[in-house]
């Protein structure tokens, strides 16, 4: 291990029981290198958010090791907490105060200077989109702007490793563009970042790592590029300028005919795609576009989830 | 953390809690100074004129330093358990615990919100007494750490009502079945002499007779319990509370999952 970065985040063994006797956790294991950008994906009530919650010491393991940029959360978690940044998927300010006072106090209870806080928050909230709304009640801001204030609250202290479960839920498509490319910035600039979410076409735009969890157990952990190389099927979806020709016949591929223009085939592992183009030409068909009819990712994750359950 | 990032943790909550409750002076201060006024003319002036002497006093003298400790013992609750809970239902107390703040910084940082509030108002209470009846202090000291005492450990209780409270009910359940009952029969009006001996000995489980008794010997120089024990008993549900609210947070109970 010696010169070698300790993981930003390195889970052994993490269980969770809650009081109910629901087993949130059942042992899972998972690391996260310093830099990645990091996906945990799995469906409600999986894990996601046990797990984020016992990383931000909001919800207590049952048992298990958790590593902060190799400092034990046990042994001192006031310093591993000094590492993360977390962005949880409930608004959790209060919304009677100022956008600027929700950062300051944040920054202050890291033990920031006052000062220092007004730097730091001014930064982020012109990056952000916030500054004007500096002085304005939390309770005043649209749905996206609250999510960005909690961005601008986790970064505040600076940490290495920022979490956030769900950013984009409930944020219009502008706007989730513009986080995007906030998040791949500050990934640049060095920041660790994981993130759960829903969108699996988010995950595959932003992330470089995956883990997929259900029932409390982790189904994957490997990078998008490999798991998305063992996708077998694939399905497209090709529109024709011409009427396509009745009967139409496709040797060797699986398809579906959707309506006079446009039709979906399969394409199994090991298939050629450009021999479905050759046989459409020589029924006159001429392919004027052509996409993925399901996200691959989401094909993968639900193929995944199955073989879990 | 170091000893001056605690200092700095430590002001950001006092200063949130100043703010909080100054900008909503109407429902926190002014109205203390409201109804104690209404005490000293109904009971002072009114009823007190027929009622005569206490202890060797005027009624109106006697009921002050209780009144006084009233507000304090209310609002320094109040402050807290109010504060608290609402942090706790808009979960912005997740702010302090996925930061590094020590437990007891975070303790200490709330009742010293209470403790502001409970003097803020004492010393408004104790404005509006002056245009009732003269007041003077035997002992400023004693006055001085008899309210330093009793808005912590009633700060304190706030914390703890604001650990179990579940919705906004639970928080005004206990002030007002608990707390406003001890305050009447805790010797605010009068004198435990006057009750029959097995009466005046159940007061005594009440801590409220302490601190009354304890603020009125400070202020007049007359109490029906000895100093050394109003004082002893103040300090010993004062550190029990604040170990008894330290445990709350440590273990997490009813603040994590």
């Amino acid at each position: 291990m010696s010169g070698q970065p300790a993981p930003a985040l390195k889970i052994s063994s993490l269980t969770k029981t809650y009081d109910n006797g629901f087993e949130a956790l059942k042992g899972i294991d998972l690391e996260v290198a310093e830099g990645a950008f990091f996906a945990l994906l799995g469906p409600n009530g999986a894990g996601k958010s046990t797990t984020i919650g016992i990383v931000a010491s909001l919800v207590s393991k049952s048992g298990g090791k958790v590593w902060i940029h190799g400092i034990d959360i046990d042994e001192n978690f006031p310093l591993a907490k000094k590492q993360i940044g977390i962005v949880p998927q409930e608004f959790n300010f209060n919304i009677f105060e100022k956008v600027e006072d929700i950062l300051l106090n944040q920054a202050g209870y890291y033990g920031m200077p006052r000062a220092e806080a007004k730097v730091q928050a001014e930064h982020y909230l012109k990056k952000l989109g916030l500054y004007e709304k500096r002085n304005t009640t939390a309770r005043m801001l649209s749905g996206g702007m609250k999510r960005r204030l909690m961005i601008a609250r986790a970064l505040i202290h600076s940490p290495k490793l920022l979490i956030l479960d769900e950013p984009t839920a409930g944020v219009d498509i502008e706007m989730r563009r513009s986080m995007y490319d906030f998040l791949k910035e500050i990934n640049k600039a060095g920041t660790t970042i994981i993130l759960t979410t829903h969108y699996l076409e988010e995950a595959e735009a932003l992330c470089r790592d995956i883990a997929i969890i259900n029932h409390g157990a982790i189904v994957t952990n490997r990078s998008i590029k490999s798991l998305l190389r063992d996708l077998n099927r694939e399905v497209f979806m090709l529109d024709s300028s011409d009427t396509l020709p009745d009967p139409l016949t496709l040797e060797g591929f699986t398809f579906t005919r959707i309506d006079d223009n446009s039709l979906e085939v399969e394409i199994e592992r090991g298939q050629d795609l450009s021999e479905v183009f050759s046989q459409l030409r020589t029924q006159g068909v001429s392919v004027v576009s052509m996409r993925n009819s399901a996200n691959r990712l989401e094909q993968m994750f639900v193929n995944l989830l199955e073989e879990s359950a | 953390m170091s000893a001056y990032e605690q200092y700095i943790a430590f002001m950001t909550i006092l200063r949130k809690e100043i703010r909080r409750f100054t900008r909503i002076w109407t429902q926190t201060l002014l109205p203390s100074a409201i109804t104690i006024s209404l005490y000293y003319m109904i009971f002072g002036n009114l009823i007190g004129s027929r009622i005569g002497e206490m202890d060797g006093i005027s009624y109106m003298q006697f009921v002050v330093p209780g009144l006084i400790m009233m507000s304090i013992v209310t609002n320094s609750y109040s402050n807290v358990v109010s504060s608290f809970f609402g942090a706790k239902f808009n979960h912005s107390i997740e702010e302090l615990q996925v930061s590094p703040i020590p437990n007891y910084i975070i303790l200490w940082g709330y009742v010293s919100g209470g403790i502001a509030r409970g003097l803020l108002v004492a010393i408004i209470v104790t404005l509006v007494s002056l245009f009732f009846t003269r007041l003077e202090v035997n002992n400023y000291l004693l006055v001085v750490a008899v309210v330093a005492m009793t808005s912590v450990l009633f700060a304190l209780c706030g914390f703890i009502n604001a650990v179990f409270a579940n919705s906004f009910d639970d928080i005004s359940i206990v002030p007002t079945f608990v707390l406003t009952p001890l305050i009447y029969l805790g010797g605010v009006f009068y004198s435990l002499d006057l009750l029959p001996d097995f009466w005046a000995g159940l007061s005594k489980a009440n801590p409220l007779v302490y601190v009354v008794n304890a603020f009125r010997y400070g202020v007049l120089g007359i109490s029906d319990v000895d100093i050394r024990i109003s004082l002893s008993m103040i300090g010993g549900f004062t550190v029990i509370a604040y170990l008894f609210s330290l445990h709350l947070l440590r273990s997490g109970k009813r603040l994590r999952s």
